[in-house]
């Protein structure tokens, strides 16, 4: 219930930037601000672009071959899928992962403070097999990577 | 005391400290449903991680349901010498969290 009225509120703020007062005061127009809230219609979208779009404003991204992408070619299980992205593109400023196989694609976006690395690691779910597509986002312009792991047991289902 | 939710090891190399963590957490993504039951499991996740050092947020990573159960995360930063402390703090869908400290090795 909640969360409904959050994200209408949220489609407001961004569509009607004007109206900056309402969205502003309730903290909701803060999608692309560095070290910003939790952006949960970003996370909640169905497709990836969808969820670029709720969480970096767009979802043009050119493929980079500065992001390398570590992730198994065979996840016997999608449960436990170890991935890490490490980004050269100088003025890295975050690094979402996605992958397309998952109900609510949009599965990690870390955002990098002064002083961070071009890279994270972590270990994700993946519902099937698919692509795990890494952002980046660089000085306003979006980078894109993409491995495509095949999964052999599910790991959202039951 | 409880036993904190949160590992952490710090070592830094040439300017560069390389932070690694593991957080106990169930990440329900809400979507898995009870076998026994037929119901869905509520989603219960983490949602953000953030990492200080010296006072400043390093790093903040937002989650959704679909990072691993107990999640592990590694990251890299730079600013920052041996014997400096980090905060490591952690906040679920459901209101919970904790931090943690580590000295960087």
């Amino acid at each position: 219930m909640n969360a409904n009225i959050k994200r209408r509120l949220f489609i407001k703020g961004s569509v009607a930037a004007g109206t900056l007062g309402a969205a502003a005061g309730a903290g909701l127009l803060t999608p692309q601000t560095v070290l910003a809230k939790w952006s949960e219609s970003a996370f909640h979208a169905k497709s990836s672009a969808t969820a670029l779009k709720n969480l970096l404003g767009s979802d043009a991204a050119e493929e980079s071959s500065a992001i390398k992408i570590k992730a198994p070619d065979i996840a016997e299980n999608g449960a436990v899928v170890p991935v890490s992205v490490t980004s050269s593109i100088p003025g890295t400023e975050s690094i979402s992962i996605l992958s397309t196989g998952n109900q609510t694609p949009l599965i990690f976006n870390a955002k990098l403070g002064p002083g961070a690395k071009g890279f994270v690691s972590t270990r994700i779910k993946m519902g099937k097999t698919g692509d795990v597509v890494a952002i980046v986002k660089a000085n306003g312009k979006l980078y894109k990577a993409s491995k495509a792991v095949k999964v052999t047991i599910g790991g959202c289902g039951g | 005391m409880a036993k904190s939710s949160i590992k952490i090891r710090a070592k830094e190399k040439g300017g560069v400290t390389t932070v690694k963590t593991l957080i106990t957490h169930p990440m329900e993504t809400g979507l898995r449903k009870n076998k026994k039951t037929g119901k869905l499991i509520p989603a219960h996740f983490i949602e953000e991680v953030t990492c200080e050092a010296g006072g400043k947020k390093v790093f903040v990573a937002e989650m959704s349901g679909g990072v691993s159960k107990n999640p592990y995360l590694s990251f890299k930063f730079t600013g920052a010498g041996k014997g400096d402390e980090i905060k490591l703090s952690w906040v679920d869908n459901k209101g919970g969290s904790d931090s943690a400290t580590a000295k960087i090795r």
